[in-house]
């Protein structure tokens, strides 16, 4: 199989905890991430992987090793560079929706690619409403976030995080609050959008079945990783 | 034309917080009537005051001011003696030399408006055994209503009776009362020269100040000069107005270049009615002022609590690209909003304040409270307004800007 492009990697990522005492929550971590891979990130409650999404996430940045965003090293950039790349080139999902309230569904879809500034705000519009029919929920675009019931609301987060097109969706126990019938829902979206779309999908989860059915699972213990699941070799 | 996102999310929040805008706005339009008004009231009563002081004094007075003597004469050789003298005012005449050479030097400079010259001495009112005592001005009467407004005083008689008149007096209502006269009455007048005359008064007047009322009349300045027992040549001050009294030291200062008698200015005549002027005026901002701190509090609280409720909107509008910059923008646009719509409220209050206090009437020499509108305190109350809640807002605002969104995430 020819080898596939890198879209995030690291190198030798470490990151401490200063409270109460200093304390090492990620260790030498190393990895690629390809494009339109599936992945997603496991352990124990305390093992560092929701920290190293954030490292991921280019928000937190107080961390030692480097981390490559496509082919540009990220580590080191000025806060408002790393806004410009997130708005960019990072869609991000969490378990919580994180939608504004004052604003109807289509809107909290547009807010990030009217930020972005690319395209005209009808063309946004046109691409936001495209969006909503992909996730099943275009009939809910006018009303206000805050009617929506909870899976809805996290599609309307995922239709927010898929408008400007990212290389990269990172996501936060994504399906943490939903159902086993949204999980699924979700679950194919995902598998969707990394498939068909070839965007990556950086996921941390705690859902064993959601993380088995994923491409790959890196798992981690103790702010290592310790496990590069059983298909990573099949994608090199 | 792009689409600024931030004033969209700023304008969303104010209007679906119709209530908390209003009360923020609230704030600063009682802030800002209230720094319009008192702004406006002391204004007002300052011009109203300083036109009060220019009814008797010109912007520049030249005088002859007194000299001392030396302390001490030293030796001419050594026959002479040392002569130590205690200091004096050794002047005998307060004339000024060659006063029409002088008015018309002045005369001839580009920022005189008015020249006038006096003759000024302490005179006594006399009618029987009843006697006033008060001071006369000599002067050309109609030159000195063009400086000093003095016609409008004028309550019985009129200034051209005196013109040309040398036996004639314009008194003050309080002397007429005093010893029961009216126009065309005669007024013994003495002076302290002991020149003795009886005159003729062809006019009467009242300024509203007993002080003036009471004490002061006018006649020609020729009358004036027998009563001193000078010629024609003397003159006690030359009077000068210019076009802006405010700049009165600089001109005072150019033309002291002309002369060697005493240049003063208004400004140093009055000096302790202006330093009490001051005074209030500096008062009346302070309060006028702290009240519009007062109002910015309630912008900075308003604010501040909008923030700490939508610190999860600020966390994920962060994570979908907006900058700390971006956050600070729609925050301060949001404070922006609600300082307008106040400062434009408490503009119109403060004027229909102003109006309302322009139509009381104060009675006596005042009249009708002096406040006006003044376009130029309506724009500063303008400006301090929205500045002040820019600031207000400004803190809050930079706090939303380092929210972190890892830690909102996270919890």
């Amino acid at each position: 199989m020819e080898k596939r492009e890198v879209i995030l990697s690291t190198r030798s990522l470490g990151k401490y905890f200063y409270d109460p005492i200093k304390f090492k929550v990620l260790d030498n971590i190393s990895f690629n991430a390809y494009k339109g891979e599936f992945l997603t990130l496991v352990g124990k409650s305390g093992s560092g992987k929701s920290t190293l999404l954030y490292c991921l996430s280019t928000m937190d940045t107080s961390y030692e090793g480097e981390l490559f965003i496509g082919q540009e090293r990220v580590t080191g950039k000025k806060v408002n560079e790393l806004a410009a790349l997130r708005n960019r080139s990072i869609g991000f999902i969490f378990q919580f929706h994180y939608l504004l309230p004052e604003f109807s569904c289509l809107k909290n879809v547009m807010i990030p690619a009217l930020k972005l500034g690319k395209y005209s705000y009808k063309e946004v519009e046109e691409r936001a409403y495209s969006k909503l029919d992909v996730l099943g929920i275009r009939d809910q675009a006018l009303k206000p976030a805050a009617k929506l019931s909870g899976g809805q609301q996290q599609r309307v987060a995922i239709a927010r995080a898929l408008i400007n097109d990212p290389a990269i969706i990172m996501c936060d126990e994504p399906t943490g609050n939903l159902d086993s019938r949204n999980t699924r829902i979700v679950f194919d979206i995902f598998k969707q959008i990394a498939h068909e779309f070839g965007q990556t999908i950086i996921a941390v989860t705690h859902d064993n079945d959601f993380a088995e059915a994923s491409d790959r699972t890196i798992e981690l213990a103790d702010g290592k990783i310790i496990s590069h699941d059983k298909n990573f070799d099949t994608y090199l | 034309m792009r689409h600024n996102i931030n004033s969209d999310i700023a304008l969303t929040h104010i209007i679906t917080r119709k209530r908390q805008t209003l009360v923020a706005a609230l704030g600063v339009t009682l802030g800002v009537g209230v720094y319009l008004f008192m702004n406006s009231l002391t204004s007002g009563f300052s011009s109203f005051s300083r036109d009060e002081m220019f009814k008797n004094s010109a912007h520049i007075k030249i005088y002859k001011d007194d000299e001392l003597s030396q302390p001490l004469v030293p030796s001419a050789g050594s026959g002479h003696i040392t002569v130590i003298v205690n200091p004096q005012v050794t002047t005998l005449s307060k004339k000024i030399i060659n006063p029409e050479q002088l008015l018309s030097t002045i005369k001839q400079q580009p920022f005189v408006v008015n020249a006038i010259s006096q003759v000024s001495f302490d005179a006594f009112y006399n009618r029987g055994k009843a006697q006033i005592s008060g001071d006369c001005s000599g002067v050309n009467i109609l030159d000195y209503d063009a400086m000093f407004k003095t016609s409008k005083y004028i309550v019985g008689g009129s200034l051209n009776r005196l013109q040309g008149n040398l036996n004639g007096i314009i008194i003050g209502s309080g002397i007429a009362e005093k010893l029961n006269l009216g126009i065309d009455d005669n007024i013994t007048v003495t002076s302290s020269y002991n020149v003795v005359k009886v005159m003729k008064i062809v006019g009467i007047f009242t300024t509203g100040s007993s002080l003036t009322d009471n004490a002061k009349s006018y006649m020609n300045i020729s009358t004036a000069q027998q009563f001193i027992k000078e010629g024609p040549s003397y003159v006690s001050n030359i009077f000068i107005n210019i076009p802006d009294p405010n700049k009165s030291e600089e001109y005072a200062a150019s033309l002291q270049q002309l002369t060697p008698y005493k240049v003063e200015d208004w400004k140093t005549t009055n000096a302790d009615v202006l330093a009490s002027g001051k005074t209030r005026d500096v008062l009346m901002s302070s309060i006028a002022m702290s009240i519009l701190v007062v109002a910015a509090f309630g912008i900075y609280n308003i604010l501040s609590s909008t923030i700490a409720q939508k610190i999860n909107d600020i966390a994920i509008l962060k994570a979908t690209g907006f900058a700390g910059r971006d956050v600070i923008r729609i925050f301060l646009m949001e404070a922006l909003i609600m300082g307008l719509i106040g400062t434009l409220i408490g503009l119109i209050i403060g004027a229909v304040l102003i109006e309302i206090m322009s139509n009381i009437y104060m009675g006596g020499p005042v009249g009708y409270f002096p406040i006006r509108f003044e376009p130029a305190l309506f724009a500063k109350s303008f400006g301090l307004g929205v500045f002040i809640t820019l600031c207000a807002g400004y803190f809050p605002a930079r706090k939303a800007a380092r929210v972190d969104p890892v830690e909102i995430f996270r919890k």
